[in-house]
């Protein structure tokens, strides 16, 4: 016989639509494997009561006060890397998903999680790294953690953020605002992190004169909210899967096509020969200290001008606009008129040899 | 970027296409074959089929190594890497292929050490680093990568690294074209030849495809401009009706190709008998394997192969979208079952494979226009 106890939760059952056997590394590439993850299993266990598009940071009210709260984990190898390391994308990641949530970094809390036999050496480099990079972006350490485990059950060094933010005056973005015609702008030049990392890890015995944008997008994101304000109607940072997995993320949450001109996107000579070799789309690659935003088309020579005018915006472009077609989808245009989708990163980008 | 830009100069790359629009005959259909999965990906990548006469079909050809593998092979390679202390290597285009109970890099999730290498020397490298372990390097592709597998061999050798074998999978393109052209569903009209093949084995190996089978052949680079330019080359000789081989690749391709990478090949392989390729079944004399002056360095010889047979699945058209008798998308599973990130089969794995190639960068191109076309 059913009693109210057993019927209760039943009700309440979210559904999920995770079915695959086990975690692969796919699920943590930011790619499409990552999504159906987080849709299919957090989402409805976790946070079924709400229907706002998942993005990089929530914004609460607490008792008639704003805030934005968002957090994440950081696991790079190595731990440093040309033009940065671990404890500095820390950071700026953290501050970077609450500044495109449209929120200014005030304090954060931060775990690092140990693999015994760490150098001491080692760890104080990124500790130092974050202090520095705190201050430079603005942001309060609050707090923390640290966990140790055995040696070989973690590599060297995880680190683990919190951050919280207070939202941005006069900026309110939200996929469901964005409208055909908008226009699409991209801080500067892409896939500089991605293929830093992947040198640096020399197992390609390639040399490139390149750096990991790492970098607090704040100030950019600040100049453009003061410039266009409410005409900005959506941002985000292209972290893992790059430029391509935030547009079809917003694609498909906004229901419209996203149409990019490929000889307007700014990528590095270095990163274009690197890719070339690889096998790999620039457009799939990571990033640290770039953003993407749509801004209704009146406002965007205007975003595009602040942004370029902003120490660090220099190479800033409109990169395309949001178009009826192809629904769900992005597509790249040749500057000789050919043209192509360009889907979410399916997991981590594989160099092609044969 | 030098050597790149100037093959994808907008007016060139115009002016180019203008010309395939002169040559192509509108009363008749062109059916051309890029046999090179590098051909296939960079027409996707960079939207060729937009700039070409829609007479002008071009068929996707076997030169991708990850798609003609059969399962059964990367089941052997696997196994074999089950054993206590063997390290799988392969290059990344292999991480993602599915066997039976898995690819590569699932295998690795579950705990198999399996590395990505860039070359077979890497692999060697491996093997001296890790004196305790065995390093098997899952060697494939055609003659464009055999020479380096070859090399990587002698060198073993003769530095006596005895921890490290390979497993061979190294095909060659001519018997895979000349199946191609037995095939009784074929009307192919003329060749987008292998550019990176052609530099080993040159363009003398092509001659019976012009002299017995009259068919234009067109020895084509992999950028937008090189593949139009080999496009406009094979036109010119069908309205001539002539057949010929003609080199457009010639910045990189010697007529009579590498010689000392034909001699490393020659001293560390021979052919197989037979070979089997997916899609395309048994071809004889189709492959390489490892000769017996290297057995101790043949993975095959120094491990116990199952020698699996692995059918593919029956809905599974991958045979005729090989073949280019179906297009990728009128395979019954095409983006149902059979996804990049879930794929049934090989051609939809690799980036280089024809599926792959249309899933990412054209199906939703033509739904778009189809739905546009039922709406009008």
């Amino acid at each position: 016989m059913a009693t109210a106890d057993e019927a209760a939760p039943k009700m309440l059952e979210p559904k999920v639509r995770f079915r695959e056997p086990q975690i692969e590394m796919a699920h943590g590439a930011g790619g499409k494997a990552s999504r159906r993850l987080v849709e299919g299993l957090f989402a409805p266990l976790l946070f079924a009561s709400s229907s706002e598009p998942l993005g990089d940071a929530a914004h609460l009210n607490f008792n008639g006060t704003q805030i934005a709260i968002t957090t994440d984990s950081f696991v790079v190898k190595p731990l440093s890397f040309p033009g940065g390391s671990i404890g500095e994308i820390a950071v700026n990641g953290t501050v970077n998903d609450l500044a495109v949530s449209g929120a200014k970094a005030e304090v954060m809390v931060v775990t690092y999680v140990l693999e015994a036999g760490l150098p001491t050496p080692v760890l104080e480099v990124e500790v130092r790294a974050m202090g520095n990079a705190a201050r430079k972006a603005g942001i309060t350490i609050a707090g923390g953690d640290t966990k140790v485990v055995e040696h070989g059950k973690a590599d060297s060094m995880y680190i683990t953020t919190t951050g919280i933010g207070r939202p941005l005056h006069g900026v309110k973005t939200d996929p469901r605002c964005v409208r055909p015609r908008d226009k699409i702008l991209l801080s500067g030049p892409i896939g500089d992190h991605g293929i830093t990392v992947v040198l640096a890890r020399g197992e390609l015995d390639l040399e490139a004169d390149l750096q990991s944008d790492t970098r607090s997008v704040l100030p950019l994101v600040e100049a453009l909210v003061k410039a266009a304000g409410p005409a900005v109607r959506w941002m985000r940072d292209p972290t893992r899967g790059g430029v391509a997995t935030s547009l079809n993320e917003l694609a498909r949450d906004c229901g419209l096509g996203v149409v990019l001109s490929e000889e307007l996107i700014p990528v590095h000579d270095a990163v274009r020969g690197a890719c070339e070799l690889l096998g790999l789309d620039p457009l799939h690659i990571a990033n640290e200290g770039q953003f993407l935003a749509v801004v209704a088309p009146e406002y965007a020579d205007a975003a595009l001008n602040a942004l370029s005018a902003a120490p660090g915006g220099q190479d800033a472009q409109m990169i395309g606009e949001v178009r009826e077609e192809p629904s769900g989808a992005v597509q790249v245009t040749t500057r000789y008129g050919g043209s192509r989708i360009v889907d979410m990163l399916v997991s981590d980008p594989l160099p092609r040899i044969c | 970027m030098k050597f790149v830009d100037e093959f994808r100069e907008p007016e060139v790359i115009t002016r180019t296409a203008a010309e395939i629009r002169r040559l192509a005959d509108a009363n008749r259909h062109y059916r051309i074959m890029e046999v090179c999965g590098g051909h296939t990906h960079a027409i996707y990548r960079f939207g060729l089929k937009d700039l070409l006469p829609s007479n002008i079909e071009l068929i996707h050809g076997p030169g991708c190594p990850v798609c003609v593998l059969p399962m059964g092979r990367i089941d052997d390679g696997l196994s074999i890497a089950q054993q206590p202390d063997v390290i799988f290597a392969a290059f990344g285009d292999m991480m993602r292929v599915p066997g039976t109970r898995g690819s590569p890099l699932e295998h690795k999730a579950r705990g198999m050490d399996v590395r990505i290498v860039y070359s077979p020397s890497d692999a060697l490298k491996l093997a001296q680093t890790n004196p305790d372990k065995h390093v098997m390097f899952f060697a494939i592709g055609f003659e464009t990568t055999a020479p380096s597998t070859a090399l990587t061999l002698v060198r073993a050798k003769n530095q006596g690294v005895h921890n490290f074998s390979v497993f061979c999978n190294h095909v060659t393109i001519i018997p895979a074209i000349r199946a191609i052209l037995d095939s009784p569903d074929m009307r192919i009209d003329a060749f987008i030849g292998p550019g990176h093949v052609s530099t080993v084995i040159g363009c003398r190996p092509y001659e019976w495809i012009a002299k017995d089978e009259d068919k234009p052949v067109a020895v084509s680079g992999f950028e937008p401009l090189d593949i139009l330019q080999s496009i406009v080359m094979v036109l010119r000789q069908l309205k001539a009706d002539e057949a010929k081989i003609e080199n457009q690749y010639k910045r990189v391709v010697p007529w009579e190709g590498n010689r000392a990478a034909l001699r490393a090949m020659a001293e560390v392989f021979e052919l197989r008998p037979y070979f089997e390729w997916r899609g395309l079944g048994f071809i004889s004399q189709s492959a390489l394997r490892i000769r017996d002056s290297y057995a101790g360095w043949d993975a095959e010889q120094r491990f116990h192969v199952p020698g699996v047979r692995v059918t593919d699945p029956k809905a599974a058209q991958c045979g005729e979208v090989l073949k280019g008798v179906l297009k990728p998308h009128q395979c019954k599973l095409f983006g149902k079952e059979c996804t990049p990130e879930h794929p049934i089969g090989a051609l939809m794995v690799s980036s280089e494979g024809s599926c792959a190639a249309y899933f990412n960068y054209e199906h939703r191109k033509t739904a778009m226009v189809t739905s546009i076309e039922s709406v009008a």
